[in-house]
């Protein structure tokens, strides 16, 4: 017996999704009412949240490119959001056509849309999932298709971590999904943290505590203690803009103000 | 004036436009693009004619490239006209390239537009589709619930949270004998039972605000026609994603039949197959329980109740006669006796007890005491035989603090058993002086056993006084118990203990072996004295089988003559020799010792009895001979039964001795009805062999 009529359904369009309001700031129209309405009241404590959206964004480019240059072509983006563009597939699949991607995430408006926008791309899926699962994922049907386990991975956590509490125990997660893949797998996290601009990222967070999806920011050696027995590659974890920047001599002071951290660690 | 350079152009747009959106494209890339997109511009501005085209393409071209923020065409539509105006004034096209930035923004717009209605449109069929994948899964999961639902073999109901049934399958309707439809119309709190644990409704109280999330229990329900069922009842909450509570779930599973047996074994263990009655096994727990009240006041009563001589009916009427005389009786103590606060149970054979779980006090508990009594003693009809029996009570009334089941159960027992000794159908009440000295006697009869080690023990000796002479023509041994704490102790003190104990035979033994050796020193020192020794014996001496030839190693071994050692028993130890003791007695006569009769008067006094009994000697009780000292004078009637008694034992050839005689009168009077001995304090109290060797001298 599962849930029985009379209970709730998951979906609730009547409340923000983190990850439609993460559209909008992105500067995309996947997003509702009640979630542009969230996202003027964050920017209104933190008018630079759309630039920070677009660092992490350029972060995940930057790590698929330097995977896809290790000789990775297999990614599993965890908590992958709506894909508008510059997504893991794009990316990859430029660098490399054989290139498959998963795309997970729980918000069933976001799998949807990414479904509706897949459909003719068989090297990628998207499955609706619960990345604190991450057995239950790596079991199901349409990853295993695609993914092989005795192959490097690249896993990749962006921007989502900090919506897992320590209740639930990341480290652990973490050390979980590592123990699912192969070595010279990689897992790339990057995350919030109060370190930086603490006041207005402060307000932010506030924000989302009301949210179902409250939010828990974590300093730079919490961030880099969720690698767990990882290897992190260079450059460590640091401030999302100055992992592996492009062009590193156009890095401006905004960017060591960055209040979220990033890093790579490889499974040995 | 010269065309401005397209890429110089492209690089100001670039550097307007770069940050404004967020865009995958890199700067050197767009740079490129936009140098194109100039090269157009400058084309258009060249041409002449109203097609327009081109420059509404550029400005979609920046939609599709993402740069959807609107700083993207303002700063596009400043970075244009500042590189630009110049040389088209200079052209004369300054109202062409306003044109072309004109059109250039409606592209961008419409483009926007029309990106912003595809997105808009796009997230709408997404939440549609997932909210027909959420409506599909909810189904496919519904579906398997319903039929896990329906056809479920447990009783299954759905209430809110204020206890109203919403659904219910099929086989709870089954089990409590209303229709689907008759309960969802009824609340789970409408089912109350009187059996049902206080606790059910609290817990379904915090399961409803959240608290718990799950509680178990046994259950009762009327049925609709007024049945019970019993039902093991498991009680889950359902909550909403924000972990609010929502439903209640109920599983019902129907332990009726389960119930019913525990019931009974449960009646079985707490109940005496035979009466009816609750047994022992209730009345310590309910006893127990109501110990255990810790009001300071608090007192319990218990009145425990034994028939007389249930033994006798079932040996002579039978089991089955004696079976439904307990039946008859438990049932009348249960009707008449048992109430609130009162337990009539039966504690095992011709046992019966009431508790009173809060003691009204001695006196009244008396009084049900005597009630239970007159209950028993009423006749019953026994297969056309009209029985009488009887009981004994013993009562006892306790404080609860400080005592426990068993220390009161004891002290019922021995109340009871002070009841029976007392003389049966009657009620004793627990009497704590009495109790004391039962502690004490009890406390020297375990100390006796050790007593004969440690030669606590000795005689003294009494003379037997010739009548005729007024020489000792022997001497009654008599045991004393020199004690350590207690001092001087006479035979009555501990010779009915030490029967009871059975250490009456090794005291016995001891006692005729130094009676016996007495004797024998007494020979040496008065070679020409021959007196006789006289013994008390026990009923229970008598019955031992080694008497015969214990006595025999004795004479042998003091050397004593047989003739010279008498032996003395009651008359009641004598009456109960039948059989076996007999025929004992028959071989100590032959041995060749004498037997006296002692307390001869005080029993039943058959002498025609007498007569085939292998005796010698009568003593007659003190009563007989104090008759003799009554202050008027003996009467000729006590004169004339003493004289008959001594005739008659004459004429069975048995010696008479007469004890108690205390004072001259009587010893000249009994000399005269021709009694042979007499012992007394006329004649000399019991003392050490010393004292016996003074009177000889005397004499
Ligand atoms: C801030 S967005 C980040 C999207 C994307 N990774 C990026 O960095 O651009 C966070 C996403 O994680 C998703 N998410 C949060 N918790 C999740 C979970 N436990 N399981 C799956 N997805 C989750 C949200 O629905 C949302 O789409």
């Amino acid at each position: 017996m599962e849930r029985p009529r009379w209970a709730p359904a998951d979906l609730d369009l009547d409340r923000p999704s983190v990850a439609r309001v993460y559209d909008y700031y992105l500067g995309g129209s996947h997003n509702f009412a009640v979630d542009r309405e969230f996202a003027q009241q964050v920017l209104q404590a933190m008018p630079n949240v759309p630039q920070l959206a677009r660092e992490n964004r350029a972060f995940l480019r930057r790590v698929v490119r330097a995977m896809s240059a290790l000789g990775v072509d297999q990614f599993i983006d965890l908590g992958s959001g709506i894909p508008t563009v510059g997504n893991v597939h794009e990316v990859a699949q430029e660098l490399d056509p054989k290139a498959r991607v998963v795309y997970v995430d729980w918000d069933p408006v976001a799998v949807a849309h990414g479904e509706a926008i897949l459909e003719d791309n068989d090297r990628t899926a998207v499955i609706g999932a619960d990345l604190r699962e991450p057995a239950a994922i790596f079991a199901d049907e349409r990853v295993k298709a695609l993914i092989d386990p005795s192959r490097p991975t690249a896993i990749l956590l962006i921007a989502v971590l900090h919506f897992v509490p320590d209740e639930l125990k990341p480290i652990e997660l973490i050390g979980q999904i590592s123990s699912l893949l192969a070595p010279g797998s990689h897992v790339a996290i990057s995350h919030a943290s109060p370190e930086r601009q603490a006041e207005q990222i402060g307000q932010a967070a506030n924000l989302y505590q009301k949210t179902a999806s409250p939010v828990t920011m974590r300093s730079q050696a919490e961030i880099e203690a969720l690698f767990g027995d990882l290897d992190l590659l260079e450059p460590g974890v640091v401030q999302t803009p100055l992992w592996r920047p492009d062009v590193p001599g156009e890095l401006g002071p905004e960017a060591y103000e960055y209040p979220a951290y990033a890093g790579v660690g490889r499974v040995r | 004036m010269e065309p401005p350079n397209p890429s110089e152009v492209a690089g100001a747009w670039t550097d307007a436009i770069a940050e404004t959106s967020y865009v995958v494209i890199g700067r050197t890339a767009l740079a490129a693009r936009l140098t194109t997109r100039v090269e157009e511009i400058l084309t258009l501005l060249d041409a002449s004619g109203d097609d327009f085209g081109p420059a509404r393409s550029i400005g979609a071209a920046l939609v599709s490239s993402h740069f959807t923020e609107v700083g993207s065409v303002t700063g596009t539509l400043r970075a244009l006209g500042d590189r630009l105006t110049a040389y088209a004034e200079s052209v004369h096209k300054g109202d062409r390239l306003r044109r072309i930035l004109a059109e250039l923004a409606g592209g961008y717009a419409d483009a926007l537009r029309e990106r912003t209605l595809a997105e808009q449109e796009r997230i709408h069929i997404a939440s549609m589709q997932a909210r027909a994948a959420a409506e599909r899964a909810r189904w496919d999961s519904e579906a398997r619930f319903q039929a896990v639902f329906a056809d479920a073999a447990i009783g299954i109901g759905i209430g809110d949270l204020t206890g109203r049934i919403m659904e219910v399958n099929e086989s709870l309707s089954e089990m409590l004998g209303y229709s689907l439809d008759e309960l969802r119309q009824r609340s789970a709190l409408d089912f109350v039972h009187p059996s049902d644990d206080p606790a059910v409704w609290s817990d379904l109280a915090k399961l409803f605000n959240g608290e718990t999330s799950h509680f178990r229990t046994q259950k009762a329900y009327y049925r609709r026609d007024g049945t019970e069922i019993w039902t093991e009842l498991a009680v889950s909450l359902i909550r909403a994603q924000d972990g609010s509570p929502r439903f209640a779930v109920g599983m019902v599973q129907d332990i009726t039949e389960q119930h019913r047996l525990l019931t009974e074994l449960a009646y079985q263990a707490n109940h005496d197959p035979l009466t009816g009655l609750p047994n022992r096994t209730m009345f310590f727990e309910r006893l127990t329980a109501a110990l255990a009240d810790t009001r300071e006041d608090a007192r319990v009563g218990v009145c425990y109740l034994d028939l007389d001589g249930f033994k006798m009916i079932n040996d002579t009427l039978g089991h089955d006669a004696g079976d439904e005389l307990l039946r008859s009786v438990a049932e009348r103590l249960r009707v008449r006796l048992s109430g609130p606060g009162r337990l009539v149970a039966r504690m095992g054979g011709d046992e019966f007890v009431v508790l009173l779980e809060q003691s009204p006090g001695e006196t009244e508990l008396e009084r049900i005491a005597d009630e239970a009594l007159a209950v028993v003693r009423e006749p019953v009809i026994l297969g056309g035989h009209t029985l009488r029996v009887a009981a004994s009570v013993g009562v006892v009334d306790r404080a609860a603090a400080g005592t426990t089941a068993a220390e009161l159960m004891k002290a019922a027992d021995t109340t009871l058993y002070w009841a029976k000794s007392d003389g049966r159908d009657r009620t004793a009440v627990f009497d704590h002086h009495r109790h004391a000295q039962a502690v004490s006697r009890y406390r020297l009869s375990a100390q006796m056993p050790w007593a004969l080690d440690e030669e606590q023990f000795f005689l003294d000796y009494q003379p037997l006084v010739d009548l005729n002479d007024g020489v000792p023509a022997g001497v009654e041994a008599l045991v004393r118990w020199q004690h350590p704490e207690l001092g001087l102790l006479g035979p009555d003190r501990f010779v009915e203990m030490a029967e009871q104990s059975g250490l009456i035979v090794r005291l016995g033994r001891w006692v005729l072996r130094e009676a016996c050796a007495q004797a024998s020193r007494w020979r040496a020192e008065h070679p020409d004295w021959q007196p006789l020794i006289s013994v008390n014996l026990s009923p229970r001496q008598v019955a031992e089988p080694g008497l015969v030839a214990d006595l025999k190693r004795i004479l042998a071994e003091t050397g004593m003559d047989p003739g010279a050692l008498q032996l003395e028993l009651t008359e009641s130890a004598l009456m109960a020799t039948k059989g076996e003791p007999l025929a004992v007695l028959h071989r100590l006569a032959d041995l060749g010792v004498r037997i006296a009769i002692d307390d001869f008067g005080t029993g039943y006094s058959n002498l025609a009895y007498l007569s085939n009994l292998p005796i010698h000697a009568l003593k007659l009780a003190g009563p007989f001979v104090s008759a003799l000292r009554r202050p008027a004078g003996p009467s000729a009637a006590d004169i004339e039964i003493l004289a008959t008694v001594v005739r008659l034992a004459h004429t069975l050839k048995l010696t008479v001795t007469a004890e108690e005689v205390e004072t001259a009168a009587q010893a000249s009077l009994l000399a005269g009805l021709d009694c042979d001995l007499a012992q007394g304090w006329h004649f000399g109290a019991p003392g050490p062999p010393d004292r016996i060797n003074h009177l000889l001298l005397v004499n």
